[in-house]
């Protein structure tokens, strides 16, 4: 939804098609290469001379920085060093920033000689953007966050004419290149709908040719219609990639598969496969407040998932995502022998039909039944809208009917009231 | 209007996009709100072709019209006093509709319902509004409500909810959230704490939204019956900082009770999308959190969790209460709406006479099905035309031998050269530039006593001798003395018992081996030896064969008298000839109209002119 990060090898390839048409002095060597884990790179290597003549950059392109900090930056290296990184690193699990994941992407570029590192950035806010830039470019520049200038574009400027050197400090020789390069990367984030560019650092040649090395972007993916010629060709779409560390397990892909073939929003994530509070929530707002109520109310080690179901999906639909919730919350009942608790809420919906959504869940009830009891799933309702009524009244029925334990609450109950009973459950012995 | 406000009891709005349903929503809420006009003043639809159209529409129990324009530059003209426009436009349009009314100067508020709007559009839009002092509500949010004023578009969803959440009256409450699909939960719980919502308006997830929440608060501090306000905001971003700010500097002063949702959001996966396009933390400082921290701090009433949200909000109402600064409220029992007659009907309520019988075709369910049998079992068992035919106009599977003979009459009757009446009109109106249909029409309209009718009036009076017990002696007698006609069926120009006609020795034959019984055409066969050993060309013509051998098909199916007289009074026979001759009349169409053949005119040799 709108700010999506895109891969470095994506944002280089985009600048390098798209600056020269505002900055024409824009000569960038075009020499970049990905290697993931299916890599023939023998292969690579005979296709992509350059590697074997020239010095060369390896470092992971999977939408994290301080790569330099992290050890996994190699810098001018030669070919043998280049494949030993890839050979050591690919499919590597470490952490980063507290997340773990496995390496799987590397890029690999051309080593510029460089003195001086410059910095720039271009960010959104309201009213206008903001270009920052630095002399002080590198791994220190948060460091030296003091240095960096900030200059507001107010919204609509044409950048052409905007007299961007007083509001610089003094360039020096570097003048004649930084100006009009900022400027044209500064027409590019407009005109392609950048919501965020950062080049950190780059840097000037010995032939004033201007370099980026390390580039973070994020692109405005609802503006995709409006780039049919560039990022957006619906035949060939940039990537969004999921943020590093971010697996998605078959239950997952499942459910996001089902998610685009609907036209209503059906979302899982899996948060602890062992925990003992589950939601199956109506709403995207709503399912952001039962989670945040079972966190605040201390069951946050013990939350399953995290999703929602909204948009007025299909009695079928609704089925097959309480059954994939169902399946997961019954998986492996608690080793101690406590209750599970499944949450099926939501507020007072505008006009799906709490009915027909909740006879999709009675039915994944009814063909559960056996498993609800092993696990001890205990379920807590909560729900209205249209014929809310009816669809309470199936959710008592069939625990009833089953013996499956379900309590169900309607409108007059206040909306996250079942999270405060569960804990109550909870302390009076969970039984 | 005062500043305050952007909508009242009299506001009216032009809705873009033709939304039947959020439309007629408006208009319930109008009704059960005792509204004196509508709420929609005119609608846009660009792509219609009339420069003004008219929608039906329900105000409770009556029906009006609302105007569609094609503009909105006409609707603005037409409609000057409307200031608030609901632009329904989608993603891909929404930016230069909303650009076209905030540039106007007639609208004032306009409210954006797409989501998914490039968020530099957006912000363009922002920029407009600002520059030329005007509101966007949105984009991507539902609307939001005055209660018992003005509604905008689905907002509170089904009149039962309205009803249940006293949003047909106004309360002290003012509300404002990013969230539209909470806003009834919040409406509702409102209506249960305090003495009900005045306003509510749902802002939208964006992160840049037209409107912020600071920006309806001050509306409401500003509002005298507005005596309480509640927000609740979101992760991500910093406009409650805001609030925060207002707060310190004293420009909020009546009691704020604020929640920001998303404080899971420190135990979730990074990168995990949580909620809205506008829900992601940048820094520590657009946190759930640390929002919440600064709003308390600033003397917001902040729960420690959305559970206490309820609590706090009666707790705040109670205090304003026993400090009388709550007026007691007019409360009214809000006018029912007369139900849907389709929801009546869902719900077995209603029952209403139908005009039309229909006994042969159901087109309702997946496959269309012609007197019970589904048009694909016909596909995929072949079956005949004449199949078709049995089962469309007799409602019989018709076996075999009536199927083949049905279809024996199709061919015989299809053409019959170009001078006939019928294939001759159809020419000429052909050629005088019409249309197929009409060209066709033309020639089926000559189709009567005399052209084709020696087949139903060979039918006709062969039956009633057949009936009445005449011998051939005694029928021709009595066509000559009392009918006055030649026999029906009877006679050929060229044709005679030396040479015959081969179309009717196929037909005659196919009948006498085909069929169980034949008494009209052995009837038939014997008074033709009486008329031949007259004049030798007084044979039975093909007409009169078609006429006798449908009489003898019907026999031979399972009909009962009453119902062969219910085929023949329904003019079955002549609908074979019209279905039969059609072929060939269009044909001579499509021969027409290939050759760019030009108007026809009579020849004046053809032609006696006299006085």
């Amino acid at each position: 939804m709108a700010q999506k990060n895109i891969y470095e090898y994506d944002a280089k390839k985009l600048i390098a098609s798209e600056l020269p048409k505002y900055y024409p002095d824009f000569k960038y060597h075009d020499k970049l290469v990905v290697i993931d884990c299916e890599t023939d790179l023998e292969k690579t290597i005979s296709e992509n001379l350059w590697i074997n003549t020239e010095k060369v950059v390896v470092k992971p392109d999977q939408l994290f920085g301080k790569r330099g900090k992290a050890n996994l930056l190699l810098l001018d290296a030669s070919c043998d060093e280049m494949k030993d990184f890839c050979y050591n690193n690919l499919d590597r699990v470490c952490e980063i920033g507290n997340v773990r994941g496995a390496l799987k992407r590397l890029l690999v570029e051309p080593f510029i000689p460089h003195e001086k590192e410059y910095y720039v950035s271009i960010t959104t806010e309201r009213d206008g953007d903001l270009i920052h830039f630095s002399f002080e470019g590198g791994i220190f520049v948060e460091e030296n966050w003091d240095k960096v200038i900030h200059v507001p574009i107010p919204l609509g400027t044409d950048i052409t004419s905007f007299d961007l050197g007083s509001k610089l400090p003094d360039l020096g020789d570097a003048k004649e290149i930084l100006i009009p390069f900022i400027k044209g990367l500064y027409h590019l984030f407009v005109d392609q709908d950048f919501t965020f560019l950062e080049i950190n650092p780059f840097a000037i040649t010995g032939d004033n040719k201007v370099v980026p090395l390390d580039v973070k972007a994020r692109l405005d993916d609802t503006a995709m219609f409006l780039h049919a010629d560039t990022w957006g060709n619906p035949n060939d779409p940039i990537e969004f990639p999921a943020a590093f560390g971010q697996t998605m397990s078959e239950k997952e892909v499942y459910i996001r598969e089902l998610d685009e073939k609907t036209g209503a929003s059906l979302k899982l994530k899996v948060l602890n496969p062992v925990g003992r509070v589950w939601t199956m929530v109506a709403g995207g707002g709503a399912s952001v407040i039962y989670t945040d109520t079972i966190v605040d109310l201390g069951f946050g080690e013990e939350l399953g998932n995290y999703g929602e179901y909204s948009g007025n999906p299909s009695r079928e639909y609704t089925e097959i995502y309480a059954q994939t919730i169902i399946d997961l919350i019954t998986e492996t009942p608690d080793p101690a022998g406590r209750s599970k608790y499944l949450i099926i809420g939501g507020g007072i919906a505008n006009f799906t039909n709490v009915r027909a959504t909740f006879e999709g869940i009675v039915s994944a009830i009814r063909n559960s039944v056996e498993k609800l009891k092993k696990a001890k799933v205990k379920i807590y309702v909560r729900r209205g809208g249209p014929n809310e009524k009816q669809g309470l009244e199936l959710m008592k029925q069939v625990g009833e009917e089953t013996g499956v334990p379900i309590k169900v609450y309607d409108r007059y109950t206040h909306m996250t009231r079942v999270v405060a009973l569960i804990k109550q459950a909870e302390e009076a012995g969970g039984a | 209007m005062e500043e305050y406000e952007l909508f009242n009891r009299n506001t009216q709005a032009i809705i873009y996009g033709f939304q039947r349903n959020p439309i007629q929503r408006m208009l319930d809420f109008d009704f059960v709100s005792k509204r004196e006009k509508q709420s929609v003043a005119a609608i846009i639809r660009p792509t219609q072709t009339a420069a003004i159209s008219y929608h039906k529409v329900f105000y409770g129990y009556k029906e009006i019209v609302i105007p569609i324009y094609k503009t909105l530059a006409l609707a603005m003209k037409k409609h000057p006093n409307t200031d608030v426009m609901i632009n329904f436009a989608s993603f891909r349009s929404s930016y230069e509709t909303s650009k076209e009314a905030l540039e106007s100067d007639t609208i004032h508020t306009v409210v954006i319902i797409a989501e998914g709007i490039p968020e530099r559009q957006s912000r363009e839009l922002i920029k407009i509004a600002d520059e030329r002092k005007k509101i966007i509500i949105g984009p991507a949010t539902v609307g939001g409500i005055v209660a018992g004023a003005f509604k905008i578009g689905n907002t509170a969803g089904t009149l039962e909810n309205i009803t249940l959440s006293k949003l047909y009256r106004p309360g002290s409450v003012g509300f404002v959230s990013k969230s539209g699909g909470l806003s009834n939960e919040m409406n509702f719980m409102i209506s249960q704490t305090t003495d009900g919502v005045y306003e509510c308006i749902a802002i939208g997830g964006d992160r840049f939204p037209g409107s912020r929440l600071i920006d309806h608060l001050m509306r409401y501090e500003a509002n005298p019956k507005i005596k309480m306000l509640v927000a609740l905001g979101e992760i991500g971003g910093t406009d409650e900082y805001a609030i925060v700010d207002a707060l310190k500097s004293g420009k909020i002063t009546k009691p704020i009770v604020v929640w920001v949702t998303g404080t899971a959001a420190k135990i979730l996966p990074k990168g995990l999308q949580f909620g809205h396009a506008g829900a992601m933390a940048d820094s520590s400082k657009e946190t759930a959190d640390a929002k919440n921290r600064a709003l308390k701090e600033a003397g917001a009433i902040v729960p420690d969790s959305y559970e206490d949200l309820d609590k706090e909000i009666r707790k705040t109402f109670d205090k304003l209460k026993q400090e009388g600064k709550i007026q007691p409220i007019e409360d009214f029992e809000p006018p029912a709406i007369p139900m849907d007659y389709k929801t009546a009907v869902r719900l077995g309520k209603v029952r209403r006479p139908t005009d039309v019988v229909v006994t042969i075709s159901d087109d309702r369910g997946d496959v269309p099905t012609f007197a019970g049998i589904g048009l694909d079992t016909i596909i995929k068992d072949k079956k005949s035309i004449g199949y078709v035919i049995g089962l469309l106009w007799f409602k019989k599977e018709l076996p075999e031998f009536a199927q083949e003979f049905i279809e024996i009459v199709i061919k015989l009757t299809a053409d019959h050269g170009p001078a006939v009446s019928g294939a001759h009109n159809a020419i000429i109106t052909a050629r005088a530039g019409k249309d197929l249909m009409s060209s066709l029409a033309s020639g089926i309209l000559t189709i009567g006593p005399r052209f084709g009718g020696a087949i139903s009036n060979a039918a006709k009076y062969f039956r009633e001798a057949l009936q009445k017990g005449m011998n051939p002696l005694e029928f021709m007698g009595y066509m000559k003395n009392v009918v006055q006609i030649n026999i029906p069926g009877i006679g050929h120009r060229i044709k005679s018992v030396q040479n015959p006609d081969v179309r009717v020795q196929l037909l005659k034959e196919f009948v006498l081996k085909n069929f169980e019984k034949h008494p009209h055409l052995d009837y038939a066969l014997e008074v033709e030896k009486l008329t031949t050993s007259k004049r030798n060309n007084l044979i039975l013509n093909v007409d009169g064969c078609v006429g006798i051998t449908f009489l003898d098909l019907l026999e031979n199916l399972d009909f009962t008298q009453e119902e062969i007289e219910d085929v023949i009074h329904s003019e079955a026979l002549n609908g074979l000839f019209v279905l039969g001759r059609s072929i060939g009349m269009m044909g001579h169409v499509f021969d027409q109209k290939r050759q760019r053949a030009g108007l026809y005119r009579q020849p004046w040799d053809e032609i006696l002119f006299t006085d």
